[in-house]
């Protein structure tokens, strides 16, 4: 549906700021119907892509190809009838505040020219399907910001485009707001198999939404795949601390500051499990206890669903010394968990 | 204040809107589109042409920094050529129309590069050619905005239209001039400044007002 060709984009040298390679070597194929996230730190050129795909910004190397159609090479008239077939949502919405909800849904269709009859069947159909029908006649400043972004989604739908791209649409909402708009999305996918790509630098979006993942950073592709094989098993140190953020893989602080270097008479040592799409994390506790008839302390704990696997991790205390401690290490790597030793506490 | 002077009077204040009302309207037509051109041909903007708009911005700027008094005697061949006379409330509406162009021009700059960018690339996501960004976007966004330029434009051109009568304008001014100071009726000073503040009050009010009812981004109008 979208595809990036051996595409770069660098931003030329203006008024002292240096030139910026925004995008390098960028090649992959967005499928058709698919919900994609694209993830990165601030910087890392999320935006220039997303922005490429539409035609907002054209690539200094390569070509991007949307539906069979090379989008870097159009212009003018021919670019603008290509990009009614894009739509696009905003982190800040970017309603106009002198329309209506209704109003702001009928602009990309009265840019496109259809006659007013046309627009207001039309726009009715959009306030329903994203559930506004209600807020018709109120301007953006009487909305909150979950129903603003509906208006943003309608609007971005108005035109029935194939393809709809996601600029950090819910890092203005609370979390609750972005489980819902989220919700939408992904019923718009299903319903409509419009493919949706995502920016975020969210990781908790793209476990939520999509199935396929593009990690970025400094301009680069540093990994991709489906979400389940890149956040259970990440390579890259960048999709490593995107996944650190979601389970937390921080230390407690109370736990840290008790932690010693050396073992304890008495004491316990600490392991921390790391649980990666493997379905056995939730059952480690109580099989070490069944099977090698031992209690281990459970200090903490964070495992999360993605992708239908179990990812996170566990720490443990195990009690007895070293020698205990062995047999619970060649028991959780017979398993295949991957362990570390964090220290021992008392 | 005996009838005549009261006629005197409302006579000139008819003068001063009539000359104060079709400049301005002028003026807007003009600046305008000049005012929107220069907030959109930067570079990289809508209808980049950073170099025309650097050559324009050079003659707004001569034409705003040259004494409006000055500009009215300078351009006496232009005004007989267009008006036919320099005298009188007519002719004294070409220069009045050429002091607030570049004025009004800049008002509008100002407006329109209050528009959130963001909206700008919105409506490009979505298609929108430069003209339809202009019309659809820009000015209704920018309304409340363009109403109170306009609002000052017309309190600083009332301004202008009382030096217009220095030099045989007509109007307020030119009636506080030559009855008030030259044959020194300070009544009919006094009398030609309330109307002038009555005027621009009046003018002020209804601006507000108009730019608060367009403005949407205000919860409760």
């Amino acid at each position: 549906m979208v595809r990036f060709e051996g595409v770069a984009k660098a931003y030329p040298a203006y008024r002292g700021k240096p030139s910026v390679q925004a995008l390098q070597d960028i090649d992959f194929a967005i499928p058709r119907g698919s919900i994609t996230g694209v993830i990165g730190r601030s910087g890392a050129g999320k935006s220039s892509l997303v922005r490429l795909i539409n035609g907002l910004e054209k690539p200094t190397a390569g070509r991007v190809v949307v539906d069979g159609r090379n989008i870097s090479a159009l212009s003018g008239r021919e670019l603008r009838l290509a990009q009614r077939s894009i739509g696009m949502i905003f982190q800040h919405f970017n309603l106009l505040s002198s329309r209506t909800a209704a109003d702001n849904i009928a602009l990309p269709l009265e840019i496109a020219g259809w006659s007013k009859t046309d627009v207001a069947v039309r726009v009715s159909e959009l306030l329903e399907l994203v559930g506004i029908t209600d807020k018709f006649d109120r301007y953006p400043s009487e909305l909150s910001g979950g129903q603003k972004q509906r208006v943003g989604i309608a609007r971005a739908l108005a035109t029935r485009p194939d393809v709809l791209l996601s600029d950090e649409a819910t890092s203005a909402l609370d979390p609750q707001t972005t489980r819902s708009i989220l919700d939408l999305l992904a019923s718009i996918n299903r319903e409509l198999g419009v493919t949706i790509v995502l920016i975020t630098h969210e990781m908790s979006v793209v476990r939520q939404l999509a199935r396929e993942v593009v990690v970025i950073d400094a301009g680069h592709i540093v990994e991709r795949g489906h979400v389940a094989d890149i956040f259970t098993h990440p390579k890259h140190p960048i999709t490593q601390s995107f996944l650190a953020e979601v389970l937390g893989d921080g230390i407690a602080v109370s736990l840290a500051s008790r932690l010693k270097e050396q073992p304890v008479p008495g004491g316990q040592s600490v392991l921390r499990v790391q649980v990666r799409g493997t379905d056995a994390g939730d059952t480690v506790v109580s099989r070490i206890a069944r099977e090698l008839s031992l209690d281990v302390a459970l200090l903490a704990a964070r495992v999360d669903e993605i992708g239908r696997q179990h990812v996170g991790s566990l720490t443990l205390g195990v009690p007895g010394g070293e020698t205990t401690e062995r047999q619970v290490l060649s028991w959780l790597s017979q398993y295949q968990f991957s362990v570390e030793r964090l220290g021992y506490v008392a | 204040m005996s009838r005549d002077l009261i006629n005197l009077i409302i006579e000139a204040t008819g003068e001063s809107l009539f000359m104060v009302s079709v400049a301005a309207s002028l003026a807007t037509l003009f600046g305008l589109p000049i005012g929107i051109f220069l907030a959109t041909s930067r570079k990289a903007e809508l209808f980049a042409a950073p170099s025309v708009n650097t050559v324009l911005g050079v003659v707004v700027n001569a034409t705003r920094s040259t004494p409006f008094i000055i500009l009215v005697v300078a351009i006496i061949p232009f005004t007989r050529l267009i008006a036919g006379t320099s005298i009188g409330s007519g002719a004294a509406i070409i220069p009045l129309t050429i002091a607030a162009t570049p004025f009004i021009a800049r008002l509008v700059e100002a407006a329109i590069r209050e528009v959130d960018g963001g909206l700008i690339e919105t409506a490009s996501s979505f298609g929108a050619s430069p003209l339809q960004i202009v019309f659809k976007v820009l000015i209704p966004e920018a309304l409340p905005g363009l109403v109170l330029a306009l609002t000052l434009a017309v309190v600083s051109l009332l301004g202008y239209s009382a030096m217009v009568g220095a030099v045989g304008g007509g109007g307020l001014g030119d009636l506080g001039i030559r009855y008030g100071y030259q044959r020194f009726m300070p009544e009919m000073m006094l009398a030609v400044v309330v109307v002038l503040i009555a005027l621009v009050q009046t003018v002020q009010t209804a601006g507000d007002y108009l730019a608060r009812r367009v403005n949407r981004r205000l919860r409760h109008l």
